[in-house]
Order: structure tokens, then sequence, then C-alpha cells
């Protein structure tokens, strides 16, 4: 019945397995929080608590029930928006997550922009100049930011530009003076602080924000340089080429309205996987730069096994990558004029 | 008759090739039908794609190569622009290639309308429906919007007809136009470019393997062997061939009602290659 609403059917298909993506994550993130050797008891009642005390928050917690039911337990949780509390802050883990993403979603957004805008381009030079000197420049440098650790490139980064050259602000999102100034409503603070009409903050954040992310946006790029010349290459040795050289087009014409053309799907792909990458939070970069994000909000709580909001980030994870890989496939449907 | 091309001892060689990839090619060629014949590596194609100027890094000399009023070793790649395609051009092997997949075809077809003539979108597409329908393509208004991968291979390669005479060319280079499509489509397409170079007098260069296509298609046929023109025939006295490479290459063909003693294996000698022109 289905085959006569070709559009519905693939729109049926692609929650279908959303949903049994989703699953999966829930019952892999499940699987992760009982097998993880930290004691979920112990944490909350201390090492000094009697073995009644003990019991108690065994059973209240519902270890005592099979582990079918535990899942089944988690999932109505989940699915009800209660992701547990963190032991660290007290706080429910779900606002703590909601606090730090904003600023990731800021720095890792900026990144790609950087890096596809950088990434993208000297790809495709790359390409057309292949074994020439421009082909072996471009190679070199994102080689470089390919292989330098950036924990190093960014103290490095912070020492010219900031210690140096006072061009940027140092650690934070933005000058302490300002912190307070602007009402937390989005999260975002370039947001937030448009929103407020305070421009001083809002060029305290941008000056924060812009080394991290160009540094974040350089490593990116060496993959997308990289990616971008072997799809161009394979596509400059197409016939086609040849075809549109014989009509009499130049070869820019053809390097950009043929070649270029047909890489536009596949750039998506991996731009969206190295956004993906980016948003699980750079643990190292934000550490550096002092930043309050995702990376180091899951890394701390790794170390101190708080697990309530360590499955919630490994959980928020899986969804950002449905999320992009569905957001790659609409874009299919812009790039690819065929699916139309 | 004033010839179209005038090619005077031509070579050609790659970019790091210690040898010349083709060397002493000489011919003419009138509004007439010439075949190029060889087997694989014989340099055909490279002649083809030498008169382009379409081998990045190859070297190519010639004591003259005069197409028409032009001088083709002097022009520049700025100059090469409004030859290719306008004065020029070249039929490619096989469409599911030669045709750029993410283009419909229609916008393919003006792409050449459009890089010769100062014309708007309306004008270029009622050129390509007309050499759409040229090229007996049915339907011209339904074929314009489809994607390559929806047409036929011997659609496509109507449709490569199309783009390539779309600005009205002196010089058409099939560059084995027929060898990628179904023997039972190949002839319709043969016919429909044989049409076509005959009512506008079309200079035609077929390169092709198939002796006996050429034979048929041609007025005049070259035969070239290890980058070197061995012999040049007309068509029609094909049998009266000369040189012991074209006599072997005929005599290793089939024949229905022939003999059922095995094929003869071509014979093939050094000193060809160094021959001068018959």
């Amino acid at each position: 019945m289905l085959t006569e609403y070709p559009r519905l059917r693939s729109v049926l298909g692609q929650a279908t397995t959303i949903a049994i993506t989703l699953l999966g994550l829930l019952l892999l993130t499940f699987i992760i929080g009982r097998m993880m050797p930290a004691d979920p008891v112990r944490a909350i009642v201390g090492e000094d608590a009697s073995r009644e005390t003990y019991e108690q928050v065994f059973n209240q917690l519902g270890l005592d029930r099979p582990v079918w039911e535990q899942f089944l337990r988690y999932l109505g949780d989940v699915f009800s928006g209660d992701f547990g509390t963190s032991i660290r802050t007290g706080q429910p883990v779900i606002n703590d997550i909601l606090h730090v993403m904003p600023a990731t979603i800021e720095l890792a957004t900026l990144a790609i922009l950087i890096g596809a805008g950088l990434g993208v381009p000297l790809g495709v030079i790359a390409a057309v100049n292949k074994d020439r000197w421009p082909d072996h420049v471009v190679r070199v440098f994102s080689l470089f930011g390919h292989s330098m650790p950036i924990f190093w490139t960014g103290m490095i980064a912070l020492i010219i530009f900031y210690a140096k050259l006072g061009w940027v602000g140092g650690s934070g999102r933005m000058s302490q003076f300002y912190i307070g100034m602007v009402p937390d409503r989005t999260g975002f603070l370039l947001i937030d602080s448009l929103l407020a009409g305070q421009m001083d903050v809002f060029w305290s954040a941008i000056n924060h924000l812009i080394l991290p992310a160009a540094l974040l946006g350089y490593s990116s790029s060496a993959y997308i340089t990289r990616m971008t010349r072997s799809f161009m290459l394979d596509q400059l040795g197409q016939e086609y080429m040849t075809t549109a050289r014989v009509k009499g087009l130049s070869k820019r014409q053809t390097i950009w309205h043929h070649a270029f053309g047909n890489i536009k799907v596949q750039l998506v792909t991996i731009v969206a996987l190295a956004y993906g990458g980016l948003l699980e939070g750079a643990v190292l970069i934000e550490t550096v730069f002092g930043w309050p994000g995702f990376g180091q909000y899951l890394t701390n709580n790794l170390i101190i096994g708080d697990m309530n909001a360590v499955m919630t980030c490994v959980l928020i994870v899986g969804v950002i990558f449905i999320a992009l890989n569905l957001l790659s496939d609409l874009l299919y449907r812009v790039f690819d004029p065929r699916t139309k | 008759m004033d010839p179209i091309l005038d090619v005077q001892n031509l070579a050609i060689r790659y970019a790091g090739s210690p040898v010349d990839a083709v060397r002493g090619v000489s011919f003419t060629l009138g509004r007439e039908r010439l075949g190029i014949v060889g087997e694989s590596g014989s340099g055909k194609s490279t002649v083809g794609r030498a008169l382009l100027k379409l081998l990045p890094g190859a070297k190519i000399s010639a004591d003259r190569i005069r197409f028409e009023d032009l001088d083709l070793l002097a022009q520049s790649e700025a100059e090469m622009l409004k030859i290719r395609g306008r004065r020029m051009s070249m039929i490619l092997q096989d469409p599911k290639f030669s045709l750029n997949p993410i283009h419909r075809v229609g916008d393919q077809v003006a792409e050449t309308y459009l890089r010769h003539f100062p014309a708007s979108r309306a004008v270029a597409k009622a050129k390509t429906l007309e050499m759409l329908e040229a090229v007996k393509i049915r339907d011209p208004e339904r074929v314009h919007d489809l994607y390559p991968h929806k047409i036929s291979g011997g659609m496509g390669q109507r449709v490569m007809i199309a783009m390539m005479l779309l600005a009205d060319p002196d010089l058409v280079i099939a560059d084995e136009p027929t060898s990628a499509l179904d023997v039972t489509v190949r002839l319709q397409v043969l016919n429909i470019l044989d049409g076509l170079v005959r009512d506008r007098g079309i200079g035609l260069i077929m390169i092709s393997h198939d002796l006996n296509l050429v034979r048929n298609f041609c007025d005049r046929v070259l035969i070239m062997y290890a980058g070197r023109v061995v012999e040049t025939l007309n068509a029609a006295e094909m049998d009266r061939a000369q040189h012991p490479y074209t006599r072997g290459l005929l005599a290793a063909q089939p024949r229905i009602g022939g003999g059922r003693q095995p094929l003869a294996v071509l014979d093939r000698r050094p000193e060809w290659k160094e021959e001068a022109v018959l």
C-alpha cells in the first residue's frame, strides 16, 4: 500500500531506523552503566555506611530487581526526562549538561566553519595542482595541523596571541569583569549578550572564542583538506571533465562547475562527521582554555565515577551523531539535484 | 578542395617519457570522413586529443598543423578556448562516463551554445531542443530534463553528438563513438552522425579499431602502428592494401562463409616503426 507514497515510505523507513538505533544506544549506555567498576550505592552512601543502609539504598535504586526490569525502568526514566541526579553537584544531570552544552556548541560551530572554510578550498587547490608546489605546501600545512598535539599548539598560541601580542582574550568564555552581567537565557553567550544589548560582553566573548575555535578549526581542516583533495582527484580524472574542456570551457570553469558539484554530497558527510567529533567536546582544548564545556564535564565525571552523568553524556553523544546523520541525509537532497 | 586540416610531421611526447608516443604523422582532411585505425596504444586517440591541444603536459611538435586559417601550434590556451566546441569538437567514447552525472542532459548540451554565443538561456534551450530533435530523439522536451543515469547508452551518445555539433563546428573528431554501444544501436547512431556530417559539410575524423566500420563509413583510412601512419588508403580500396601490417589486420578478420582454418596471427615487425610513410 505504501508503495504508492514513496516519500512517506522513506520517512517512515528513516523513523524506524532512528528508533532502532536509539534503542540500541540506550541499551548500550545501560550496559556501560552496569559494567563500570564503580559502585553506585557506595557513591551515594559513602565508605563508612552500615550494611543496613547499604542494603536499603541498594533496594531503593532497584538494583535487587531483574536486569530487564531495571532496563525498562531506565527507559521509562529517560523518556520522562529523568536522567538522574549528579552525585558531584547534587543537581539533575540534564540541568548540568544543558548548562555546559551551549559553550561547546558555540566553540564547535565556529570551529567547523573555520575548518570547512579553510579545508575545502585548500583541498581543491591541492588537487588541481597535484604534485606541484601548491599541493606540497597545502599538504605540509595540513599535516602539521593533523599531527601537532592540540594542547601544545593551544599553549603556544596562548603565549603568542594572548600573552605577547594581546590580540585575543585568555581563558574562559569572557573576561572576569563581565561575568554575571548578561542574563542567562539561551546559554549561548553570543546570543545572550546580543539579546541584552551588551556589545562589550559580545566582543569579549568573541575575543575569547576565536583562538580556541581557530585551533580546533585548523586541526579539523587537516582532515577536511585531505578528503577534499582525494574526492577532487577522483573527479578531475573523469571523462566528463574532458567533455567539458572539448566544449570550450576553461579549466577553472570545469573545476568548479563540473567537478566540485560532484563532491558536494561526499563533503557534507565528512564535514558532518567532523562537526560531530567537535560537539563531543574537545577536552584538551577546553582544559587549556578553561572552557566550561561538554568535554571537560564528561571527563571530570568519568574520573570521579559519577555514572548518571557519564551515561547521559554517552547518550547525548549518540543522539548528536544520529541527528547529524539525519541532517546530512537531508542535505544530500539539497546538494544532489538527482534526488529532486 | 581546400583542406580543413593539414598536418605535417606531427610528433607527440608525453611528459616524463623518453620516446615519442606519436611521430611523423602527416595527413590532410577536406570535407570528408577520414578514419584512423590501429591497435590499442598505436597513438590514434593521442592524435585526436593533440589536435584539440587537450594533452596536459605533453609536448606537441610538427612542421605544420594548419586548421582552416589558423596555425594551431601557435594558438594560445585562451585562443583554443574559442576554437574548442565552436570550430572543432570531439565525440567521446562512452556516454556513461563522458556526461556529467549531476547535470541535466539538456543543460549540458546548452552549455556548448552558451559558451560560444551571447544568448539567453531560453534561446540556448530552443537551440538545444532543435538539436536533440536533429539527432532523432523523439521527445526532446522530456529528455532535456533527464539526468544521464536515466538515459540509455544509445540515447546518451546521441546527446553527445548533439552537444558537439550544436555550435556548428567545421571539424569533428569521433573517438571510438560506438564501441561502448550495443551492436543493435551502433548503426543507428552512426547513421545519425553520418547524416549530420554530410548535411553540414563537416570534416570528420573517425578514430576506431573496427576495420569494417571504418571501411563502410569513411572515405579514406589511415592505418597507424606504434605511433606512425603505416599506410593511407581509400576506404573502397582496402583490399588492395600494400603494407604487410594492414594486410595482416585484414587477414586476421573472420568472415562469414570463409574457411574454417585458424585465422592468421598478426605479425608485428620492429622495422615498421622506422619505415617511411607509404
